[in-house]
């Protein structure tokens, strides 16, 4: 009876949880072997909406050329996250964030950032398809025209490459002049991606891309993700857990405002370190 | 464990725990009538456990059918995942276990009563109350997500491989001793064999409660018995 006190194997150190507030972002990486470059690091992160702290010290990495997923219940902070990456909570009053985010090591939370530049670089893309009352083809060249000067065949190019990117070239391009708010739901989220491809961003921030989709258009949006890693880096919130299991390559839970878990989305979905990471994925929260 | 929000799969999962439980039992009692009519020569008693296999393997379908139906339609998640994975291991571990008695049963019907040195005989069903007491313990980590008895079992199958080389001496010798007994003991050396293979399933099952409950393999080196060649 007592030769049973073996050890029982642990968790190598490399696997550490990422468990609470504050941790460092040495922490954080300390979640995943062999990390890849980090294209965005977010660290010590807080924000706030008037005087209610929404985000408390999040520190994360987001991998080069990675699908980064961030799950939690409704308020746990995950949508704020995604709305520093790229500033556009500047667009609010009221709204500020504390702490660094880095983007190839240099602060986009700094003064001298210029957004407009940034929302270049860091794309986004929301939950509701938000095409503009322009026709296909606009919808696409408005944004290029704006960030870049280009001859009209250019423009036609790169309206035709993102459409093809996007996964949408082949249902619309003997209709590029039709409103773009004739497309069905599905293909107006492709829409809204092919016009943020469109710009060269190297960064593509997806809102709950699918949540107003059918299985089918969620199925299209799902593989453009996976083709689309090859080139840009992807930070994905989604609610739906099968689809953060299925799309990305590391997970991040959140839960009231903070970081509680942050691996590789394998390792999350089948062995989480956290209690409350468990309980939220299988279903037994609250 | 807290409850699910969805009480259904509370339920999906409790069912599918107590058909283990009970094809585990049902395994156990196949062991025991296999050994107890060998012993006795009891070949009503063999052909009774001969048609309970199908039984056995009826489970297993049973089992295999609500974990897949879980799986499809809860898509679980972590210890829920691992918990519906490891109710399918132990199905398949169980129905193995179930076929090894059935072979044994099998064996005493091709063999003639009386032949084979009792105490031998002695030795394989004192092997075989070993073995039952493995297999009972890993059921039990399995529906209690007892670990420390799971790797109890799981490092005490080294008696099971020492009795088993044992038994494997003695019946070579016999053997060498009378050609006569050459029949009778080989038959009871394959049924030493299925009772070490069963024993081996008893270990694979704490392996998997292990997994379970952990959320890792179990990769430490189990401690072995005695080894010794063409086995």
């Amino acid at each position: 009876m007592n030769e049973i006190a073996i050890a029982l194997p642990e968790r190598p150190a490399s696997m550490a949880p990422i468990t609470g507030a504050g941790r460092k972002l040495e922490g954080a990486q300390a979640g995943v072997r062999h990390a890849p470059p980090e294209k965005i690091s977010v660290r010590n992160l807080r924000f706030f909406y008037g005087q209610n702290l929404a985000l408390h010290d999040v520190s994360v990495p987001l991998y080069e050329r990675q699908v980064t997923a961030f799950i939690g219940p409704s308020g746990c902070g995950k949508s704020t996250l995604l709305r520093v990456l790229n500033r556009i909570y500047d667009l609010y009053p009221n709204q500020r964030a504390e702490g660094e985010v880095l983007l190839d090591g240099k602060n986009i939370l700094g003064p001298g950032q210029d957004v407009i530049l940034l929302r270049a670089r860091v794309g986004m893309v929301f939950q509701k398809p938000t095409p503009f009352p322009l026709s296909i083809y606009e919808n696409v060249a408005f944004g290029v025209r704006l960030h870049r000067s280009l001859s009209r065949s250019e423009v036609d190019n790169c309206v035709e490459s993102a459409l093809r990117r996007a996964a949408l070239w082949n249902e619309v391009k003997d209709k590029l002049n039709a409103s773009g708010q004739s497309l069905s739901g599905g293909q107006q989220q492709r829409l809204c991606i092919a016009r943020t491809i469109a710009v060269q961003p190297e960064v593509i921030l997806l809102d709950e891309p699918c949540s107003a989709l059918d299985p089918i258009s969620t199925a299209k949006i799902e593989e453009l993700i996976s083709e689309l890693k090859a080139e840009y880096t992807i930070v994905l919130v989604t609610h739906n857990m099968q689809q953060a299991a299925r799309a990305s390559d590391y997970t991040a839970f959140m839960y009231l405002g903070a970081l509680i878990e942050f691996d590789r989305t394998g390792r999350i979905f089948t062995s989480p370190t956290d209690r409350r990471t468990q309980d939220y994925i299988t279903g037994r929260f609250g | 464990m807290t409850e699910h929000t969805v009480k259904a799969f509370d339920r999906e999962l409790q069912d599918l725990v107590r058909k283990i439980s009970e094809m585990g039992r049902l395994a156990e009692k196949q062991i025991a009538g296999a050994i107890a009519a060998l012993s006795a020569h009891d070949v009503e008693l063999a052909r009774r456990v001969i048609a309970a296999d199908a039984r056995v393997d009826v489970m297993q379908r049973e089992i295999e059918e609500l974990a897949i139906l879980t799986l499809a339609r809860r898509q679980p998640m972590a210890v829920d995942l691992r918990e519906i994975v490891g109710t399918l291991r132990l199905a398949n571990a169980l129905e193995r276990i179930g076929d090894y008695a059935k072979n044994i049963a099998k064996r005493l019907l091709a063999s003639e009563p009386d032949t084979a040195p009792s105490a031998a005989v002695q030795s394989l069903k004192n092997m075989a109350d070993l073995v039952l007491t493995a297999l009972r313990g890993v059921l039990d980590a399995f529906v209690r997500r007892d670990l420390s008895l799971a790797l109890r079992v799981w490092r005490n199958d080294k008696a099971i491989d020492a009795a088993y080389s044992s038994l494997f001496r003695a019946l070579l010798t016999y053997m060498m001793e009378d050609p006569r007994n050459i029949l009778p003991c080989t038959h009871l050396l394959f049924c030493a064999k299925h009772v070490e293979r069963i024993g081996d399933h008893a270990t694979n099952i704490a392996e998997t409660v292990y997994y379970v409950v952990q959320g890792a393999p179990l990769t430490e080196e189990r401690p072995r018995g005695e080894a010794f060649g063409a086995v």
